[in-house]
C-alpha cells in the first residue's frame, strides 16, 4: 500500500488520530504526514473530518429519511444542474446519483418528521425536473460510517497467553 | 495418584504466574496475549453457524474434508509450497495438535531434537512427552534472533534426529530470509536432519514475503510444514491447523492421530473452507493493522531508549530492557499495570527480553506505551 492511501485507510476509521501518532504507525516523518495529509485535502480527497454519532442514544430530537427521486432531463438540464441546486441546503446530508428504479438518493435531517416532510414538500418536490419523491424515514440505525451501533464485542481473551 | 515421569519432568509453564497476576487486578492492559485481539472474519463463522444448522455434526475423514485439503493446497502454493490434497495434507485441531504428531511419529525415545531458543514454550514439554532428549540452540539478539549454522553446531545440533525451525518466530517476531535459511537448510541435508517447520505466522510478515525452508533444495522430502487458521485468520478458539509433508511423513502422522483425534472439529473446518474461499481480504486488513501497530510500538520503544530490533513477522515485538526480565515485567504490572511476558519464559536465549504482543487495539497500545515510558522514567 502506498504511503498516501495507508494513511486515507487510518483516517477513514480513526480522524483524530495525531500527526505525530500518524508518523509512528507508518514510519514515516511528522513533516511527511502534515504534507501528505495537506495535499489530500488541497486535491479535494479529504473533505473534512466528522465523529459518528448515534443520535438516538442521546435522546435529542433529531429525525433523518432517505429520499427517492426521480428526475425528468431535458436539453437545458442535466443531472449535476439539479444535483448542484439540491446540495446547497443544510439539511441534505448527502446526496447521491444511482443507478436503478430512481435517479438520486438524498439523506436529509431535520427536528421532526414534519420539518423534513414540509422541506421535500416545498423544497424538493417542486424543482422543475422533479417527477417523483418517496420519503423513507429512518426508525433505527444499526450501523454508520462503518461502525456498528450494538454492544461492542467483548475481550475475553485470556489476559496472558502463550 | 502415579503421575508418569514424563509428565513430572515437564514443570508448569512460567506463563502461569504472570497470568495470575494479571488476574488480580482489573486495570491491567495486557501485551501479553498470543492470540489476536479481532474476531474470526464474519463470513467464516457464518459458515460455521451454518454448518450447525444443517445438522452437518459428524466426524469428517481423518485427514479432513477433502474440499479442505483441496483449498489449503491452493492456499499454500503463494509460497512455493506444492502438496497434493490426497496424499501430502493432514488437517489437525490446532497446529498444536500438528507439532505433537509430528513428535510422536518421528522421534524415538532417547532421539535428540534440536528446538532453537527462544522460542513458543509447546516445544520442549512435546519433545519431552514424546520421549525424546531436548537441545536448546541459542540465537541471539545480535543476529535479531535468526538460527545460525554456527550456533547449530556449537550446540552439537548436527546430532540431532530432529530439528523444529518456527519463523516467523513466536516470541520474538523475527523472520529469515532464504540466504539464511538455506545454510540451515544444507546443515539439515548434511546431517540427515528431519525438520518440522512451525509456520503459523507465515501470512504475517511486514515488508517481505514468507519463505518457506520446504522449498529449499533437498529439504521437501524431509520437512514437515505446519500451518493453521489461529493466527491469520483469527480463529485460534475454533482450533484448526494443518501438516503437510511428505507421503510416508503424513501417512505416520496420521496414523496417531486416526487414533487418538480420529478428525479435527468438523464445525471449524467449515468456517477454514470459507476463510480460505473468501476471507483474504480480512486477513490482508488485519495485517496492515498489526503493521502500523509494530511500527507504532517499534518508534514508542526507540523514543524511550528500549533497546529493540526491527521485528518483522508475527505480532510480537522482543525489546531489551537488560538486567532480570522477570522482575522487570512483576514490577511493571505492578506498578503500571502492564502486563508483558518476560522473554526467559521461552527458553535461555530469551533472558534479559520481553515479549510485547501487539495484538491489541490502538487505543490500548497507546496507553500501554506511556505506562512504559513513565515506568522507565521512574526506574
Ligand atoms: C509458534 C506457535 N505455534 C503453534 C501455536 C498453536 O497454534 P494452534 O492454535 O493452531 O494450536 C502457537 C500459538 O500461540 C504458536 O505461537
Amino acid at each position: 500500500m502506498d504511503a498516501k492511501r495507508e494513511l486515507l485507510a487510518v483516517l477513514s476509521t480513526d480522524a483524530r488520530e495525531s500527526v505525530t501518532d500518524l508518523s509512528r504507525q507508518l514510519d514515516l516523518d511528522p513533516e511527511t504526514v502534515e504534507e501528505l495529509i495537506d495535499e489530500l485535502e488541497a486535491d479535494g480527497v479529504i473533505h473534512g473530518y466528522q465523529a459518528v454519532i448515534d443520535w438516538d442514544s442521546i435522546n435529542d430530537s433529531h429525525v433523518s429519511a432517505f429520499v427517492e427521486l426521480n428526475v425528468e432531463l431535458d436539453r437545458e438540464t442535466g443531472y449535476e444542474e439539479i444535483a448542484d441546486r439540491i446540495v446547497k441546503f443544510p439539511t441534505v446530508q448527502s446526496l447521491r446519483l444511482v443507478s436503478g428504479d430512481y435517479d438520486f438518493a438524498i439523506e436529509v435531517t431535520g427536528e421532526s418528521m414534519q420539518d423534513v416532510s414540509r422541506f421535500i414538500s416545498e423544497q424538493i418536490a417542486p424543482i422543475p425536473e422533479v417527477t417523483q419523491t418517496v420519503t423513507h424515514f429512518i426508525m433505527d440505525t444499526y450501523k454508520d460510517g462503518g461502525m456498528e451501533f450494538g454492544d461492542r464485542d467483548r475481550d475475553d481473551r485470556l489476559s496472558v497467553s502463550p | 495418584m502415579r503421575i508418569a515421569e514424563r509428565v513430572r519432568s515437564v514443570p508448569e509453564s512460567g506463563i502461569r504466574k504472570f497470568f495470575e497476576l494479571a488476574e488480580e487486578r482489573d486495570d491491567v492492559i495486557s501485551l501479553g496475549v498470543g492470540e489476536p485481539d479481532f474476531s474470526a472474519p464474519w463470513a467464516a463463522r457464518t459458515a460455521a453457524i451454518d454448518s450447525l444448522e444443517r445438522g452437518r455434526t459428524s466426524y469428517t475423514s481423518n485427514r479432513g474434508k477433502r474440499e479442505l485439503r483441496e483449498y489449503i493446497a491452493a492456499d499454500v502454493a503463494r509460497w512455493g509450497l506444492e502438496y497434493s490434497p490426497d496424499e501430502e495434507i493432514l488437517v489437525t485441531t490446532g497446529a498444536s495438535e500438528a507439532v505433537d504428531l509430528a513428535l510422536r511419529a518421528f522421534v524415538d525415545p532417547g532421539d535428540t531434537v534440536a528446538v532453537h531458543e527462544p522460542s513458543y514454550i509447546s516445544y520442549v514439554p512435546g519433545v519431552r512427552f514424546a520421549g525424546g532428549e531436548p537441545l536448546g540452540v541459542p540465537t541471539y539478539a545480535a543476529d535479531d534472533f535468526k538460527l545460525t549454522v554456527d550456533s547449530l553446531q556449537k550446540s552439537g545440533a548436527g546430532d540431532a534426529e530432529v530439528l523444529i525451525l518456527c519463523y516467523p518466530n513466536n516470541p520474538t517476531g523475527a523472520v529469515m530470509t532464504e540466504r539464511e535459511l538455506s545454510a540451515v537448510a544444507d546443515f539439515c541435508v548434511d546431517n540427515d536432519i528431519t525438520v518440522i517447520a512451525d509456520e503459523i505466522y507465515a501470512a504475517l510478515t511486514y515488508g517481505r514475503e514468507h519463505v518457506s525452508i520446504a522449498t529449499l533444495p533437498g529439504m521437501r522430502e524431509r520437512t514437515i510444514v505446519i500451518n493453521g487458521f489461529s493466527k491469520a485468520f483469527a480463529m485460534t478458539g475454533l482450533r484448526l491447523g494443518y501438516a503437510m509433508g511428505p507421503p510416508e511423513g503424513i501417512d505416520a502422522m496420521n496414523r496417531v492421530h486416526q487414533y487418538t483425534m480420529l478428525s479435527a472439529p468438523t464445525t471449524a473446518q467449515f468456517a477454514a473452507i470459507e476463510a480460505l474461499r473468501s476471507c483474504g481480504d480480512a486477513v490482508e486488513e488485519m495485517r496492515s493493522a498489526y503493521n502500523r501497530r509494530r511500527r507504532f510500538v517499534l518508534s514508542r520503544f526507540s523514543e524511550m531508549g528500549l533497546d529493540c530490533f526491527e521485528a518483522r513477522g508475527a505480532f510480537y515485538a522482543f525489546p531489551e530492557p537488560g538486567g532480570d526480565d522477570e522482575a522487570f515485567a512483576e514490577e511493571l504490572l505492578e506498578s503500571q499495570g502492564v502486563a508483558v511476558v518476560p522473554g526467559s519464559v521461552f527458553g535461555e536465549g530469551g533472558r534479559g527480553h520481553l515479549r510485547v504482543s501487539y495484538a491489541t487495539g490502538m487505543r490500548d497500545l497507546k496507553e500501554a506505551m506511556n505506562r512504559m515510558e513513565t515506568f522507565l522514567d521512574d526506574r
